[in-house]
């Protein structure tokens, strides 16, 4: 039994997708404009490549795979690029004290008070300015993992990672995290 | 023998966050519940962990209840940009 060829038609292309593939976009890289951006790259290369399509898998899963290259390869000059938001060490990292807290970025007791208010929207508030304040990799690695829970399989695939990678950067965004929460939340 | 479940901190509180998403393995809590007992800032680490989770888990469900969409404008705009690649 044949199965039937899936055609493009790129005449639909924006009502179908446009949403979908921004949606998508905007929750890797957490910017409306470059997600709007990256949907029109990804457009664009659809048409160009429209002649490699096979009709194997649907036009939408065809999209989203040259859209997740197109995020791979922003998340790559990301890191290539110097000057890369600062990294905030919490161990030492060489000598006698190697993995051992460095003294001023011990966790600090939290007021009782923050029981009470872990709803408040204020809180979120806070919470969504210390992400933001995260080097743009690891927020990307962190929100995925965290706040869109994505599995560690899929985002090594994805971002080209390897799992020990993906630990390391989600330990590091933890505990800067914590500590920012720390300081302007639960002691503030 | 009980040296191979000797871990430093760094260490302990990379697996203390591995274990927040349920993908620590056996060994690595075993290593990290004898770091526990004998390190108090890490205890502490953990404990606020689970609070630094439980937020985590509130912005997320908030994130999930969110859709976003493209502006009618936006789409209209690639509509003819699409339009004029196709000429």
């Amino acid at each position: 039994m044949s199965q039937e060829k899936i055609t493009l038609n790129a005449n639909k292309w924006i009502d179908n997708y446009a949403d979908y593939l921004f949606n998508y976009a905007i929750t890797r890289v957490n910017d409306s404009d470059l997600a709007k951006d990256l949907v029109q790259e990804t457009f664009f290369a659809g048409l160009k490549s429209a002649k490699n399509f096979q009709g194997k898998s649907t036009e939408r899963t065809w999209l989203v795979s040259i859209l997740k290259r197109k995020v791979i390869d922003h998340y790559r000059k990301i890191n290539s690029k110097k000057g890369q938001a600062e990294v905030r060490m919490n161990f030492y990292d060489d000598g006698e004290n190697e993995g051992s807290w460095i003294e001023e970025r011990v966790p600090q007791s939290w007021n009782n008070e923050s029981e009470k208010v872990i709803e408040n929207r204020e809180l979120k508030t806070q919470l969504d300015v210390c992400i933001d304040n995260l080097p743009e990799k690891y927020a990307m690695v962190f929100k995925m993992k965290t706040i869109q829970e994505f599995e560690t399989e899929e985002i090594c695939k994805e971002l080209d990672i390897t799992a020990s990678n993906l630990w390391v950067i989600i330990h590091r965004a933890r505990t800067q995290l914590r500590k920012c929460m720390e300081d302007n939340w639960f002691n503030n | 023998m009980f040296k191979k479940f000797i871990i430093n901190c760094d260490e302990a509180t990379t697996i203390c966050d591995k274990s927040q998403y349920k993908e620590a393995s056996f060994s690595e809590l075993v290593k990290l519940n004898w770091h526990i007992l004998t390190c108090k800032i890490c205890n502490l680490y953990s404990k606020q962990n689970r609070k630094m989770t439980s937020l985590f888990k509130m912005k997320s469900l908030d994130c999930k209840n969110q859709t976003n969409c493209m502006s009618k404008e936006d789409k209209e705009i690639l509509k003819k940009q699409i339009e004029e690649l196709k000429l």
